[in-house]
């Protein structure tokens, strides 16, 4: 394996030096029913690039959906601080996207009204935003869909209504918990290469959650892989692939390298027999 | 829209289509048991008083029809003012207990205790309380009917995805809204298992209270026409009142289609 392209980066990528995310001894402790105190996070530091593509990857219970509900602010920090653009996170953060392995449809508003949903839950008028909605949807290729009913869709065309959502405001980042983890093979490729233009065009900070070690690669900048029980940072592995990618990176060389690397780790964490 | 007004078009006949031909298994149902009946009687010679022919129990229907009428009036009466007392009463307080844990732990002992009493025990003291007649009725039709308003309402508010709430938070949503705007429409589909259960059983409650505390209404009919042997009244009572009932559960049975369309319960027809 030609050693060269893999290497194990601290946090010094070139993006990381304008850091739009940044973690710093960040840990959680949640209080149990029994009293008892759970580490879900320890000693994390990370700092993410303005336009960085990052993807999490790490077996279960090691706190990656807690250390996105952190960045977003939906949970208090035991340790540590995370700052966003300079700032320090207190409370929920709003410039942001959020999507979930659940697309979270409303049974009971139509496509078009779910991804205005962004703009009735921030008590904003939504009518201003329906031209954007639309477009979002066409460019997503749901055109005419939009008076439809989430029902009448298919688990990938939730998920791309669930995409609209969160770019609806435009958000500089968007926070992504496994959200291609429901869909078949083959729509969750199309997600990914969908995810990856849409990227590209726009530029967007993204902080991405999966189970999936091809996923990461393909989609990735950086990759935090980390161990559970208690969460940590294991280890921080560049993806220098050039870009814009296309699916026949996954047919290359250094891309298998990377899945190997990975994959080594988690055997060497014992996730992986 | 010409595409829209087709997707109608066929959305409806597809429900008529459905009506007649539940219309028709109804029909044939009725059909048969009639025939039963009127067979069972003619074979073995059932007198009157024990099975009558299904065309006495008709003229008994149309010799009382007056009566029977102005007393399933009565009935109605205490069946909708419990149900509605109920729900009124029965929304409010699962929404309290949903949003405080405090109101929870002070209502939910009480409430539960409540119902592990047998409710027709509570019918004398009702009859103190209330006296004889209509608020005696209410009464026990509200207390039948709240329980599973209560808790049906509960499951409902309380089963939103929680993941659903992190989102609404992550786009900044008091809480306020979170509640009007994704956890009510949510809990509409279990509000309504509860309101249907509560609407079968508000019959019972008035019956209950026209048994006990009443001299009019169709379960004060019931009661004299079986002191008087009146088997055939009885029987023509039993069927308004089931009539009544099945009017009553259907009604609200729209209202759930009108108001919430989009649940999966709703979309048999439709797909």
């Amino acid at each position: 394996m030609p050693a060269d392209i893999i290497q194990t980066s601290a946090s010094t990528s070139s993006k990381s030096a304008d850091a739009l995310i940044e973690i710093d001894g960040v840990g959680k402790t949640f209080t149990g029913q029994d009293g008892e105190n759970i580490i879900a996070l320890e000693d994390t530091d990370l700092k993410i690039g303005r336009g960085e593509f990052l993807s999490i990857v790490g077996p279960s219970g090691c706190g990656k959906s807690t250390l996105l509900n952190l960045v977003a602010g939906l949970l208090e920090t035991t340790r540590g601080e995370i700052r966003i653009d300079g700032e320090q996170v207190n409370g929920p953060y709003t410039d942001l996207g959020f999507a979930f392995q659940s697309d979270l449809l409303l049974d009971w508003r139509t496509v078009l009204r779910n991804v205005l949903l962004q703009c009735d839950m921030r008590g904003m008028d939504s009518k201003q935003h329906t031209g954007r909605a639309r477009k979002l949807l066409k460019s997503v290729g749901l055109e005419g869909f939009e008076d439809k009913r989430p029902f009448e869709l298919s688990g990938g065309m939730r998920q791309r209504v669930a995409l609209c959502r969160a770019l609806l405001l435009d958000p500089p980042m968007l926070l992504m918990d496994e959200p291609f983890g429901a869909l078949d093979a083959l729509t969750r490729e199309q997600m990914q290469s969908d995810l990856l233009d849409m990227w590209q065009e726009t530029q967007k900070t993204v902080l991405f959650i999966t189970h999936s070690i091809s996923e990461a690669v393909y989609l990735s900048d950086r990759i935090v892989v980390m161990s559970a029980r208690p969460g940590k940072v294991r280890e921080i592995i560049d993806v220098d692939i050039d870009r814009p990618r296309d699916l026949s990176v996954r047919d290359s060389a250094e891309f298998g390298a990377i899945v190997h690397r990975v994959r080594l780790l988690f055997q060497e964490m014992g996730v992986i027999h | 829209m010409a595409e829209k007004e087709a997707k109608k078009l066929s959305l409806w006949s597809a429900n008529a289509r459905g009506w007649h031909v539940d219309a028709f298994w109804m029909f044939l149902s009725l059909v048969i048991v009639l025939v039963l009946w009127e067979a069972l009687v003619a074979v073995f010679g059932f007198p009157a008083h024990l099975l009558p022919r299904p065309l006495a129990v008709v003229y008994s229907v149309i010799d009382h029809w007056g009566t029977i009428v102005e007393n399933a009036g009565d009935t109605t009466v205490a069946v909708m003012l419990g149900y509605v007392l109920a729900v009124v009463f029965a929304v409010p307080i699962a929404i309290l207990i949903v949003i405080s844990p405090q109101v929870e732990r002070l209502l939910y002992p009480p409430l539960v205790a409540t119902q592990s009493i047998p409710k027709i025990a509570l019918a004398p003291l009702f009859i103190v309380w209330f006296g004889f007649g209509l608020e005696t009725k209410v009464a026990v039709t509200f207390l039948i009917c709240f329980f599973p308003i209560v808790v049906d309402t509960i499951v409902g508010l309380r089963s939103i995805d929680p993941s659903l709430i992190q989102l609404a938070r992550s786009m900044g949503a008091p809480s306020s809204r979170v509640f009007l705007k994704l956890r009510l429409p949510g809990a509409l589909p279990s509000m309504f298992g509860g309101l249907k259960v509560a609407s079968a059983l508000a019959v019972v409650g008035a019956l209950t209270g026209e048994y006990i505390a009443s001299d009019s209404g169709l379960g004060y009919i019931l009661l004299s026409a079986s002191g008087e042997m009146n088997t055939a009244l009885l029987f023509g009572v039993l069927i308004v009142l089931s009539v009544l009932a099945m009017i009553f559960f259907y009604a609200i049975e729209l209202l759930e289609k009108l108001l919430i369309p989009w649940h999966v319960s709703q979309r048999s027809h439709a797909q």
